[in-house]
This record gives structure tokens, C-alpha cells and sequence, in this order.
């Protein structure tokens, strides 16, 4: 077990998205200065420490492992900059007047690898499958709100759809393209960052499989001969490329490793040049043998502990509030995580825009005290309380015990147990609304919007149970404002509705720890891209 | 000859048991793989039909197992991995690197353990035997991971004698220190076990009778103490044959050899039944090849056996 590198608790991920492992490139930037190019001939190629990625076809994959290759081979319309904010790139503009349709224009001149031009359909051909429901690709879900998704997947059991055609989606000319959507959504442009979204070449569709192993994409790097599964995967500079992001190295060599501490030996033996994930474990190590070269890099993952508001026990919001203040988060992050991660007191990560560092006020305080009375008043707790958590990863039980100790010692709950869940088994209890006890809860962001976080997690239909129409109604109104700058207000009274309910409770935000060779150099690592195109070999 | 075939045909329930077996175990753990394999974001239920009907995971567990069979005999198709790769392909991929890797460590076992054994045995009581049971004892109470993060660590990293990790440098120089840390654990086995019956065999009646007739020491030792010593010491290494393919889980991952282990072990976290069953089909079948063969190697050694 200890070898095995649990990526994240699951080999593949629907998740990751955006949040590969990075921080918002202020602490990034600045260890790429020396660079330099040393002039040697041969090729210039670096390395990249990569787990096996499940699939390279954009639209079946969520897995962070492929985004980052996915990343060098595409062009997505819009990209984040360190900052969380969309900008454009194969897109010449993103504009909507009602937050419903929106119209996308397409740079011209754009190509594929294998020479076809990038045009609206290729976005739309890319989508349309996607959404397809037959095809059963992981990112069918993000296409729930154009317009025709239904007739994509039908909800009788075994119905087949009788359009494979979003009717939402309009190719008005080579470089036009028409979304409309369900209802009125201003954080569209951020989700087309994502690589679901990127576009596909008319040749893909010749042979879906065979180009799920080797994808055409419109990016600076082109695939180089087989994916060799477990091994590596080798990209070369396109050299038709017509964007703004031209490759600076000739090469890129994935190198698939199965466990991240070999990955780490490897990156201090210098048979690796760049590691986005060094174990937690070996981050002090790393950072003072790498020095600069060692690049912690904010994320937007986030532990929560959710409460089954369902049960009858745990609907006072005062209750909820006082195991929030009894639980001392920083002491938790110090003992279990090195005191890599940051407690949090809002429930969504810094590096999305509209975060309040104390959205959370005094209920995420730890305050002892405060906590036993407010607990008191709530009327305390009877019976059993039992903690779940799956056993994907071990330092869930340990922080989940000091938790434990926390509520015996300062709200003086005597009965708690632990409910150790298999991993595989762990959404589908909560999903099933079968836990009787405070749960642990993680979100991988997929996109920077507060919409992504709040939404998902406290919206309708919720894990929680817990139903609140002054907060849905908030949702609604802030996904219909006319602009992402206008939206975030809404959500933050959305949030402090909440907060102040307490359904969940908001723990810490993780942190990755990247690390390179001083082979390379303008490494410029963010919250959403590695930037391979950028980097150069010394 | 009949023997051999015998015992080769024996082989065919055993595998018709085995990969039922097996296949009941992964289908019975907990949860649902496709749910899984969704994590923490919905996935339509549409999608979420589409994906257990492509892998037969709503029908009842003899259907699956007949129709997996079905597919293995009639079209040679092992079936495939949750991520669309077929398992042939997949084992044709990786069989390479756990058969060198076991190869190794089991060619690493037999020399220096048989070795280590005949010294200690002919040097017993002396410095010599000490040792090797000392550092034979030190090795069969240290967990392999530790062996094989600290021998990564000094030899690969600190000292550069091998490659940290992965296949590049290819065999022998990427497969010597996986090799060795793999099968150090046999090979303090396989020395105790040499010794043992050298001692045994040195103090046996043939030998004195040999000395008394004046044979010389060196053709007593060769010729019958050793071929009699090594027939517990075979046993035990074709066992460990099997048991090397199927342990270098641990070792496979630290050196970041593709190999069989890892890919087991990433397979039964994901649930992924024709994987899993395919994989250990495979090992069931090594397992019976190589006690058949040890089974004809103490013919060999031992003639009482091949006319009895």
C-alpha cells in the first residue's frame, strides 16, 4: 500500500479538472528567471514525472494526469491566467448580452496537427460527442446545460437518443459558433478553459479508439509516436502551430511513474526534470535540496465535514456550529499534513475569485469554550456519533481520531466511533444518504468560480439534505448576472447563508509541492497549467 | 514422458476452479466499480447504464463469468480494463518486465543462496556460517519495502552503481538492483536451506563410506553430498518461482518497473474482474509449470524417484 502511489485515493479521477496542482503563479514566477539557453545541438527535451493517464481523449477524461498532457497537445478557447481570470485563446471572444447565448468567435489560421483547420465545427463535433450519451465519456456532465442535452441521453433505460446533435449548438460560419443554454449562466467563459471542451479534428471520428491513444490536437506540442502505456509518452514541437504559445522546448517526455516517492528519487537523481506532486512527506527535504527549484503551489482541493442534516440529530444549525468551533484545524494540518495545508474559514479555496479569507467568522474560530456553550444551548448530543471516512488514504483516519479527541475533550461527547468505509464504496453510502454521522467531504474545483463550489455542493439535491430556498434563489440570480464581477456579491450572500446554516463544515485547502532539475528553466507553474510551452532546457 | 502429460492435464480443472474463484472474489467486493471509477461528480445515469452494460456488470455472476469465458476461448479476447485497453495487449506489455525481473532475482537466489549455503554448511561453527546466518537472518526480518527504498536510496541514488528506477537503461542494469532487492528474501531461504542439508548430508553413512574408500573430498562434496543436499533447496526454488512473479508487487512499484504486480494491484482497486482474473490465470499457470518441472528435476537428481 505504501508504495503504491494513491493518486488522490483513486487511480482515475473525475475530478482535478483545472486544479492540477499549483498556486497562483506569484510563488511560481519567480524561480524561472536564470534560465537561459545553452546552445548544444541536439534536441532540446525535458521530463515530466506523469502517472498513467485513463484516456487521452478530451472529452473521457478528467484525470489531472491527462490534463497535463492534454494541455500541451490542445488549445482550448480560453485559458486561465495565475489569476483565475479567462482569457482568450483560440478564441477571439466569448460575448453573451443575456448570459444565455453566447456566441463564440474563433481565431482564424488555426490548425491541427494533421493539418486540418481549427474551425466551430471542430468545437461542436468535439461536443456533440461528449454529450453523447451512448459514448458514456466522463465529461458528458459538463454539457448538461446546453440546450438539446436531453435528447442526447434519453432517461428511459436502454432508449437511444434520436439526434446526436446538440439543437443549443450552432456553427453560423467557420469561425462562429452559437451556445444556447438551458438558463442564464455568467461563469460559461471559465468552464471552457477546461480540456472537455477542447475541439476534435473530422478525422478523429473515423476512429474513436485509435484516437483516444494517439489524439490530434491544435496545440504548441504535437503527440510523437505510440502512447507506450506504463512507460511514456513523447510530444515534439508542432511546427504548423499558429498561436500565442509556441513551444520553447523542442520535446517533451512524459515519464509514467506507478508510485510519486520513486518519482521524487528520480527528480533528486536527475533522471526526471520536473515533478508536479512531491509526497507531502518529503516536502521539508525537497525544499532544501531544491531551494528554489521547489515550488508549493496552491490548489483548490478542500476537506470538509458534512453533516447528514437528514438525521434528525444533527438539524439544529447551532449544534453543527459547535463542532465547527471545537475543532482545532490548524493543530489537525500540523500533525497530519506537516503544516502543508491551510485551515480554512470559507467554504471556498483562496485562488478563487470572491474568496473572504474570514468569510466564516467566529464559527470557524476554535474557541473551546465558546464551543461547550453554544453546544449546551443547542440542547448537546445523545447517542452514538459516528465519524465516516473511506480508507483511500490514511491520514483520513488520523485526522478524523484527532477530531474525535477534540469533540470528547471540548463538547465532552463521550460515545463516538469510527465508520472506516472501502473507498470504493464510500460515495455510494453518502450518496444513498446511508451515513448517521458527520462525514468526510472533499471537492476537487473544476473551474475558479465560487458557482462551482456552492452550487455542487450546497445546491439542490445536496449530500447533506439540507434544503434552504433564499440560498438556490441566490444561485440563480448571481449565474444569471451580467457579469462574472457582478455574480460574485451574489455568491457571497449565498455563502454566508451557508455558513451561518453550517451544514458543512469547511476544514483546510491542500497544497501540491512541484519540483524541478536545474536542467530547466522558466518554469512558470500556476493553479491551472503547468505551462510546458514555456519552459526551456538550459 | 506420461508422467508429464498427467500432470499437465491435471492443470485444466485447476484453471477452471481457479478463475471461477477468482472471478466470484473481485465481483463480491464492496461498491460498484463504474460509481467508483465516477468519484465525486455525478455521472448521468444514462452514462452510468451505458458503461455497466458495455461490461456485462448488471447481469447475474455466472453470466459474466460464461460470457468472459466465452470470450477468452472463442475469440482469445481476455476482455478489457476499465480504460479500453484489452488485457492481452496490456499483459503482452507488461509480462516482459515481471518475467525479467523474476528471472533475475531467481538466478540471484540459486548462485549466491545455494553459494552462501555449501559455505556455511562446509565451514559450520566457523566465521563464515555465522555470517551467513546472521545477514541471513537480518534479511528475512526487514520488510522488502525498506530493503528496496534504502537499496534505491544508497546504491541507486547516493552511490550510482544502478539506475534509481524504471526500464530505460533496459536489461540486465535496470533489472540487477529490483532483481536483488526481490529476491533477497528468497535467497536467505534458499542459503539456511543449503546449509541445512549439507550438514545433514556431510554426517550421512555414503559419505563416510566414500571417505573410508579413499574418494577425494572435492569429488565427495560434488558429486553426492551436493546432488542429495539440493533436492529440498529445488523444491523450494520452483515454488519461489511463482512466488517471485506474484511478489513483485512491492518491489515493481518502488523501481517503477511495469510489470504484473503493479498492474494487479491498481486492478483490484478498480474492480476491474477480467484484469485481475486474467493476470492470476496466468500465474496459476506458472505455478503448476514450474512444480511440474521441479517434479521432473528430482528425476534427475534423485533416479529413485523417476523408477518409483
Amino acid at each position: 500500500m505504501t508504495v503504491l502511489n494513491k493518486a488522490r485515493g483513486a487511480a482515475v479521477m473525475l475530478a482535478a479538472a483545472l486544479a492540477l496542482g499549483a498556486c497562483g503563479g506569484s510563488s511560481g514566477s519567480s524561480s524561472g528567471d536564470q534560465a537561459g539557453q545553452g546552445g548544444q545541438g541536439g534536441p532540446k527535451q525535458f521530463s515530466v514525472a506523469l502517472n498513467e493517464p485513463d484516456h487521452l481523449m478530451p472529452g473521457n477524461t478528467s484525470s489531472s494526469y491527462s490534463i497535463t498532457v492534454l494541455q500541451a497537445l490542445f488549445d482550448t478557447l480560453v485559458v486561465l491566467d495565475p489569476s483565475g481570470q479567462p482569457q482568450m485563446r483560440a478564441a477571439e471572444s466569448v460575448t453573451s448580452q443575456d448570459q444565455q447565448t453566447w456566441t463564440i468567435k474563433i481565431k482564424p489560421g488555426q490548425k491541427f496537427h494533421n493539418g486540418e483547420p481549427v474551425t466551430a465545427e471542430s468545437f461542436a463535433d468535439a461536443w456533440n460527442a461528449t454529450a453523447y450519451g451512448p459514448n458514456a465519456w466522463t465529461n458528458n456532465y459538463y454539457f448538461t446545460n446546453i440546450e438539446g442535452y436531453a435528447d442526447l441521453n434519453p432517461e428511459a433505460e436502454g432508449a437511444k437518443p434520436a439526434t446526436d446533435k446538440m439543437s443549443g449548438l450552432k456553427v453560423v460560419d467557420p469561425n462562429t459558433l452559437e451556445v444556447h443554454l438551458t438558463e442564464p449562466f455568467s461563469q460559461f467563459p471559465i468552464t471552457l478553459a477546461y480540456t472537455g471542451f477542447a475541439p476534435m479534428p473530422k478525422a478523429a471520428f473515423t476512429d474513436l479508439k485509435a484516437y483516444d491513444q494517439a489524439p490530434i490536437g491544435n496545440g504548441p506540442f504535437a503527440l510523437d509516436g505510440a502512447w507506450a502505456h506504463n512507460r511514456q509518452i513523447k510530444v515534439k514541437k508542432f511546427a504548423g502551430y499558429a498561436g500565442a504559445r509556441a513551444a520553447k522546448a523542442d520535446a517533451v517526455l512524459f515519464k509514467i511513474y506507478a508510485s510519486r516517492d520513486t518519482a521524487y528519487t528520480d527528480l533528486r537523481a536527475g533522471n526526471v526534470d520536473l515533478l508536479q506532486t512531491i509526497p507531502p512527506a518529503s516536502a521539508s527535504e525537497a525544499k532544501k535540496l531544491l531551494g528554489d527549484r521547489f515550488v508549493p503551489t496552491a490548489s483548490g482541493t478542500m476537506d470538509y465535514l458534512g453533516f447528514p442534516v437528514f438525521d434528525k440529530r444533527f438539524q439544529k444549525p447551532e449544534l453543527r456550529r459547535a463542532i465547527s468551533m471545537a475543532i482545532d484545524r490548524q493543530a489537525i494540518v500540523d500533525a497530519v499534513y506537516s503544516g502543508a495545508f491551510k485551515p480554512m474559514s470559507s467554504l471556498v479555496a483562496p485562488l478563487v475569485p470572491g474568496y473572504r479569507e474570514t468569510a466564516c467568522g467566529e464559527a470557524c474560530v476554535y474557541d473551546p469554550a465558546k464551543a461547550k456553550a453554544l453546544y449546551d444551548q443547542a440542547g448537546g448530543f445523545t447517542g452514538t456519533l459516528n465519524l465516516y471516512f473511506s480508507n483511500a488514504d490514511p491520514s483520513y483516519e488520523q485526522w478524523m481520531q484527532a477530531v474525535a479527541n477534540q469533540l470528547k475533550e471540548n463538547l465532552g461527547i463521550a460515545d463516538i466511533q469510527f465508520r472506516k468505509i472501502p473507498a470504493a464504496d464510500y460515495l455510494s453510502t453518502l450518496r444513498e444518504k446511508k451515513e448517521d454521522g458527520p462525514y468526510r467531504n472533499n471537492w476537487v474545483m473544476d473551474y475558479p468560480s465560487p458557482q462551482n463550489y456552492l452550487q455542487s455542493m450546497w445546491g439542490e439535491g445536496n449530500r447533506m439534505g439540507w434544503e434552504n430556498k433564499e440560498f438556490n434563489d441566490l444561485i440563480a440570480k448571481a449565474n444569471a448576472a451580467a457579469s462574472m464581477e457582478a455574480s460574485v456579491p451574489l455568491y457571497q450572500q449565498a455563502e454566508d447563508i451557508a455558513l451561518r446554516e453550517m451544514p458543512m463544515i469547511p476544514l483546510w485547502n491542500w497544497q501540491d509541492q512541484a519540483g524541478y532539475s536545474g536542467k530547466i528553466g522558466d518554469v512558470k507553474i500556476d493553479a491551472y497549467s503547468p505551462n510546458l510551452d514555456a519552459i526551456t532546457v538550459k | 514422458m506420461r508422467y508429464a502429460v498427467v500432470r499437465l492435464l491435471q492443470a485444466v480443472p485447476v484453471f477452471v476452479a481457479t478463475t471461477f474463484l477468482i472471478y466470484t472474489m473481485v465481483w463480491s467486493l464492496p461498491g460498484d466499480p463504474i460509481l467508483a471509477l465516477a468519484g465525486d461528480k455525478p455521472l448521468p445515469e444514462n452514462v452510468l447504464q451505458a458503461l455497466r452494460e458495455h461490461y456485462h456488470l448488471n447481469d447475474p455472476l455466472i453470466v459474466q463469468y460464461g460470457l468472459y469465458m466465452a470470450g477468452v476461448f472463442l475469440r482469445g479476447d481476455l476482455g478489457e480494463t476499465f480504460t479500453g485497453q484489452p488485457v492481452s495487449e496490456l499483459l503482452q506489455d507488461r509480462w516482459g518486465v515481471t518475467a525479467q525481473l523474476a528471472l533475475t532475482a531467481w538466478v540471484f537466489e540459486l548462485v549466491v543462496g545455494i553459494g552462501l549455503g555449501v559455505l556455511a554448511g562446509l565451514r559450520r561453527g566457523r566465521l563464515a556460517d555465522t555470517a551467513v546466518l546472521a545477514g541471513t537472518t537480518f534479511v528475512i526480518a526487514v520488510p522488502v519495502f525498506v530493503v528496496g527504498y534504502t537499496a534505491q536510496i544508497v546504491l541507486g541514488l547516493n552511490l550510482g552503481l544502478f539506475p534509481t528506477a524504471g526500464t530505460d537503461q533496459g536489461w540486465p542494469l535496470s533489472y540487477l538492483l529490483p532483481g536483488m532487492v526481490l529476491g533477497s528474501f528468497g535467497l536467505a531461504y534458499v542459503a539456511r536451506l543449503t546449509r541445512t542439508s549439507v550438514v545433514e548430508n556431510l554426517r550421512a553413512d555414503y559419505v563416510r563410506t566414500a571417505a573410508a574408500k579413499g574418494m577425494r573430498r572435492t569429488r565427495i562434496i560434488g558429486r553426492h553430498t551436493l546432488r542429495n543436499s539440493l533436492i529440498p533447496v529445488v523444491t523450494y526454488l520452483g515454488v519461489d518461482f511463482g512466488n517471485l512473479m506474484a511478489g513483485a508487487v512491492v518491489t515493481e512499484g518502488i523501481f517503477n518497473l511495469p510489470g504484473i504486480g503493479q498492474q494487479v494491484f491498481q486492478s483490484i482497486q478498480l474492480q476491474e474482474g477480467p484484469v485481475v482474473v486474467g493476470v492470476t490465470t496466468l500465474l496459476v499457470m506458472i505455478f503448476i509449470l514450474a512444480n511440474l518441472l521441479v517434479d521432473l528435476l528430482y528425476g534427475v537428481l534423485d533416479p529413485r524417484i523417476r523408477r518409483g
